[in-house]
């Protein structure tokens, strides 16, 4: 047993955050948050250089091949630098679906190109109000056409291609659903931007008006294969909100200890002390809940749904905390534009929906622990 | 990251496992899972009694006390190991709770500051469970605020000459020693005039008199010293070092790690797996849940938070105060747990022991939980250590930090 990173993960995590300490500053994250750019453009190109972007995609298609373990410690960096890129729509949802369902030639031609940066993908799953359920899918595909309507979709404006969930049947079970790998930039396909609590990170309609699409996986296996992806990206996601959590955390903290009132710094009234404890405690349990994520991930165990389902549960809660309460720490600054906390409140806060949100979460939990259980 | 065992990890869980089934007291086994959080009961026996033979038997056979050197008593275990064992102990490890105290805080506190002849001497007795340690700190002038202490320790020749009352001391009552920590010079500030020791319960001028808690049972005591005479070389650290030497003590009370934190949690799912609202059965309420759920990821994520430490203990590194959150959030969610398992069980939840449902688990968990909440220090202590000594946030405000003890005011108690 050893319930911790290597030392080579620690350095490779080391390397992430000096590098984006240095290309991911808040001022270059602001250019994304104020509208001026769909998404920091230079910084893609600089993680995919880093080899950043392909970090869990085997060397035969274009990337490092090192693993997830190395991908949850570059999301926890992610997390932490608030980055303004399509990283988690393109890395988790996209390349992931790829990896568990794609065939040769569709990886071939999709995963070296996100691993150097060329390609932006998306998952579109979700058809406005609701949480991942099959009965929620109703854009249908016929023959290979999909006609429909995908709302939101994550990072949809800027992405190449992707990955969409319709219906082939109406048996009324799992089997109904069915993925498709669709080319963005073909004929068929209207996006519009959507505004959205994080503009650092776009959301999108698509309409698909006819539109070919080529089958990703086996007919009918759509569901089993997209639980599957959102397992994965929940716990990747964790990492990321517990990045978040503890650059809150660490901002909160040094905002206590910077600013005198009453004569004495913030940090040393006790009401402080403990709200910004508390905050800790739920970082911390957040933490160890994605690290048990990420071995479960890493090893494809038997314990990866239930392992998902409390590392995103517990990583969802912790980055809410510790926004929300980092913004408390800072009082009237910490309502202002100027100060970063609200960019960390709002990707606390938009994060905690992406993949469903907490009830359907708390759903999976509980009914992955009976089935385990009763096993 | 790796949360398999390695295969000398397997082995030494295939030898445990087959040592424990076949030399654990069964006929308590039933009794010891279904027993109430933070009391454990057995109908047909003493408990105490129970204990001490099981833990004799793994002391004689080399499984007492693992994380210890072998010459004390113990095993000279890895932490992991330590883990392996008390997964595989289950239900019988309860049993150990009795000796919690001497093993977790008087034990590692003798290890550091003890005579080698003293370690040799008192050790091994205590690891076997046929001596029973207790830990005098708190006084009614000092509970979070231990160094308020008014215990006085006077030297006399060879002696030191003990006056004063501690108060909450856990097992006093059926305990063979304990570790003593007094004031010898109010003259200088209040940290810098303790002194620590060990001394035998049955020495003369020692009064134990069994305190009835909150919750009913009285497993805490008042302890009055009336002129009781310890030897200077019982003495443990130096003279007025008594504050360090019971840093010592309050740290290994954290390293206690292994010992995985009880929230609760596991009680309440089984409970909820089972039981019929009206509605139906109450694990597909969506609010009951919802409240699951909540638990869950906090119990895992204690679980998987000792598993860190564990880890970091392995590569040689300290226990720190970020230890400190199981407590802190188990002690809270005990609470939680029960006060929610009895609304489920509406108007009858108000039914307690042997009359309710469950041999009234959850009630008796109640009743315990405030305690958990307050032994060892409290929620807002455990906070302030989180906040100081993890956070780097200043310390609060202490008017009487640099004041000579006799001249600190006081007032009310004491
Ligand atoms: C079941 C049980 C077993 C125990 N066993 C032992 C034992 O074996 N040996 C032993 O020595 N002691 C034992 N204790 C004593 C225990 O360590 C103390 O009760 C505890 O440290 C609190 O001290 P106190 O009771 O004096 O409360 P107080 O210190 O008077 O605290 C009262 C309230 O004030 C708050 N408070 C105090 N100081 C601060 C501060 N600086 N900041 C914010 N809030 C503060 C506390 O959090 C609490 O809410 C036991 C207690 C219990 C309940």
């Amino acid at each position: 047993m050893n319930f911790d990173f290597s030392d080579d993960q620690k350095q490779l995590r080391d390397q992430a955050r000096k590098f984006l300490a240095e290309k991911c500053s808040p001022k270059a994250v602001r250019v994304v948050l104020d509208g001026k750019a769909p998404y920091d453009k230079e910084l893609w190109k600089g993680l995919a250089e880093m080899g950043f972007l392909g970090v869990a995609i085997p060397e035969e298609f274009g990337g490092a091949g090192a693993g997830h373990l190395e991908l949850c410690v570059i999301a926890e960096e992610m997390g932490r630098a608030n980055a303004p890129v399509p990283f988690s729509s393109t890395v988790y949802l996209a390349a992931e679906a790829l990896l568990i369902a794609g065939s040769d030639a569709q990886k071939k031609k999709w995963l070296p190109a996100i691993a150097s940066g060329e390609a932006i993908g998306t998952l579109a799953l979700f058809e406005g109000k609701g949480n991942p359920a099959p009965k929620n899918v109703k854009l249908t595909a016929a023959n290979g056409v999909l006609n429909g309507v995908k709302k939101p979709v994550p990072d949809g404006a800027i992405a190449d291609f992707a990955v969409v969930a319709a219906r082939t049947g109406s048996s009324g079970r799992d089997g109904d659903i069915s993925l498709f790998l669709v080319d963005l930039k073909g004929a068929g396909v209207e996006v519009k931007s959507l505004t959205n609590l994080d503009p650092t990170r776009g959301q999108a309609e698509i309409t698909f008006s006819d539109c070919k699409a080529e089958p990703l996986g086996a007919a009918g296996e759509g569901w089993s294969i997209l639980t599957q992806v959102l397992d994965r990206a929940a716990v990747l996601c964790a990492f990321e909100q517990v990045g978040g959590s503890d650059r809150a955390l660490e901002m909160g903290r040094d905002y206590a200890l910077d600013r005198i009132a009453f004569g004495r710094q913030i940090g040393s009234f006790q009401a402080v002390k403990h709200m910004l404890a508390d905050m800790y405690v739920s970082a911390t349990l957040a933490r160890s809940n994605s690290y048990f994520g990420a071995w479960a991930l890493s090893t494809n165990a038997a314990e990866l749904p239930e392992a998902a389902a409390a590392a995103r549960i517990s990583a969802t809660q912790a980055f809410q905390h510790c926004a929300k309460n980092n913004i408390q720490v800072h009082g009237g600054m910490g309502f202002t534009w100027e100060f970063d906390c609200h960019m960390y409140y709002r990707r606390a806060n938009a994060m905690a929906l992406g993949l469903g949100s907490l009830s359907y979460w708390e759903d999976q939990l509980i009914d992955r622990m009976r089935k385990k259980n009763a096993a | 990251m790796n949360f398999e065992d390695t295969p000398q990890e397997a082995e030494f869980r295939a030898t445990a496992r087959a040592w424990i089934g076949a030399n654990a007291p069964k006929q308590y086994e039933d009794e010891l899972r279904k027993s109430s959080l933070g009391r454990t009961v057995l109908r047909n026996a003493d408990i105490l009694d129970v204990a001490k033979a099981w833990q004799k038997k793994k002391a004689d056979a080399g499984w007492a006390c693992l994380h210890w050197p072998k010459e004390y008593g113990g095993r000279g275990s890895s932490p992991i190991e330590r883990v392996i064992w008390q997964q595989e102990e289950g239900p019988f490890g309860l049993l150990s709770r009795m000796f919690i105290i001497g093993h977790g805080m008087c034990g590692p506190t003798m290890m550091a500051f003890a005579r080698e002849e003293h370690k040799r001497t008192y050790l091994p007795p205590l690891a076997s469970g046929e001596k029973v340690w207790c830990q005098l700190f708190s006084e009614p002038a000092g509970g979070s605020d231990v160094a308020g202490l008014r215990t006085r320790a006077e030297k006399d020749g060879d002696d030191w000459v003990i006056n004063g009352q501690k108060i909450w001391t856990s097992g006093a009552h059926y305990s063979d020693y304990g570790i003593l920590l007094t004031r010898t010079d109010p003259t200088v500030p209040k940290h810098k005039g303790l002194t620590m020791f060990f001394l035998d319960m049955k020495s003369p001028g020692v009064e134990v008199r069994p305190i009835k808690q909150a919750s009913g049972a009285s497993d805490f005591n008042e302890v009055y010293f009336t002129n009781v005479r310890i030897p200077d070389h019982q003495r443990l650290g130096e003279v007025g070092d008594g504050w360090n030497v019971s840093l010592t003590t309050l740290m290994n009370e954290r390293s206690a790690i292994g010992a995985a934190v009880s929230t609760g949690f596991p009680e309440l799912f089984e409970y909820c797996s089972s039981l019929m609202l009206d509605d139906g059965p109450a694990i597909e309420d969506r609010a009951v849940r919802s409240k699951l759920a909540n638990w869950a990821v906090k119990a895992s994520g204690l679980k998987y938070t000792s598993m860190r430490a564990i880890s970091a203990l392995s590569k040689g590194e300290r226990p720190g105060p970020e230890n400190s959150i199981g407590k802190l959030v188990a002690g809270s969610m005990i609470q939680d747990v029960a006060t929610y398992a009895l609304d489920l069980q509406g108007a009858s939840g108000v039914v307690s022991g042997e009359d309710a449902e469950l041999a009234g688990r959850f009630q008796a968990m109640l009743l315990r939980a405030p305690g958990t909440r307050v032994e060892g220090g409290t929620d807002e202590i455990m906070r302030n250590i989180i906040a100081e000594r993890v956070l780097g946030l200043p310390g609060d405000i202490r008017v009487d930090k640099d004041v000579p003890f006799n001249k600190i005011p006081t007032k009310g108690r004491g």
